[in-house]
């Protein structure tokens, strides 16, 4: 949960769009926008994003990820993507796509009480990997699954 | 009346529970462009989700995109019971806001 904290504490974001929400009495202020990692989800460069949600580099691969996808996706605007991981201790689980625009999909933080896997659906543009990242301990663990996107959804 | 998002958690073995969400939101890139006005449809999605259970954070999800329309969240979830209380909230890059609740069945 550190590392979250620190993630909120890094406020980028103009005072209005907070106060809007805050406005809005759903969200606290200080766990709003404030921490959104901008520069992780524009970058068109994996190294960076991967640096900018993590604050780390280092990839190791890890059999213990599991990046269920499907093989052909012929409808690249939703693509599930399922990542079931048993590493102790998971902090985050961040989902990136090199062959997308934007490479970073989405990012994860978790607390303990996350069990084992989080799925979300994703737009794909074209063939490319999905790579799952979980960050414990200081170290970034990562899996993937390549999905082949077909256009015109007749397979061709 | 349009709903603003469905929120399913049902208990399972060992104390661990499924929750899916669906957030009916448009997720706008900002590189589409629109086929009448050929005019660039700026950029419309959700930043960041948080979901509570029982009033404690348990997930900071934080989206760019990518993520598709009308996005879907699901995870499995340690220490629920029946009864329980989930809640979504949601944020979008224009500052919009969302919240729902469900129970755990």
């Amino acid at each position: 949960m550190q590392n979250s904290r620190r993630l909120f504490l890094r406020a980028s974001l103009a005072a209005g769009t907070a106060a809007v929400a805050a406005a809005a009495g759903l969200l606290v202020p200080q766990t709003v926008l404030a921490n959104w990692p901008k520069k992780a989800f524009e970058t068109q460069d994996m190294e960076t994003a991967i640096k900018e949600i993590s604050s780390l580099s280092e990839l190791t691969p890890s059999d213990l990820i599991k990046v269920k996808t499907p093989t052909v996706a012929e409808n690249g605007a939703v693509v599930s993507v399922t990542v079931k991981h048993s590493i102790p201790d998971a902090e985050s689980i961040s989902i990136l796509v090199p062959k997308n625009t934007s490479k970073l999909a989405a990012s994860y933080l978790l607390s303990g009480q996350i069990a084992s896997f989080v799925t979300c659906r994703i737009k794909m543009r074209e063939t490319s990997d999905v790579i799952a990242v979980v960050k414990a301990g200081g170290k970034l663990y990562s899996g993937k699954s390549r999905v082949k996107v077909t256009l015109g959804g007749c397979g061709g | 009346m349009a709903k603003k998002m469905k929120i399913r958690a049902f208990s399972g073995d060992n104390g661990i529970a499924i929750v899916k969400a669906l957030i009916f939101h448009p997720m706008e890139t900002g590189l589409r462009k629109d086929k009448d006005t050929g005019k660039t449809i700026p950029a419309h999605h959700i930043t960041e989700v948080q979901v509570e259970h029982n009033g404690t954070k348990i997930i900071t999800c934080l989206w760019g995109p990518t993520v598709s329309k009308n996005p879907f969240l699901s995870f499995d979830l340690k220490g629920a019971k029946p009864g329980d209380s989930v809640k979504v909230s949601w944020v979008d890059n224009l500052g919009k806001t969302e919240s729902g609740e469900a129970k755990i069945s």
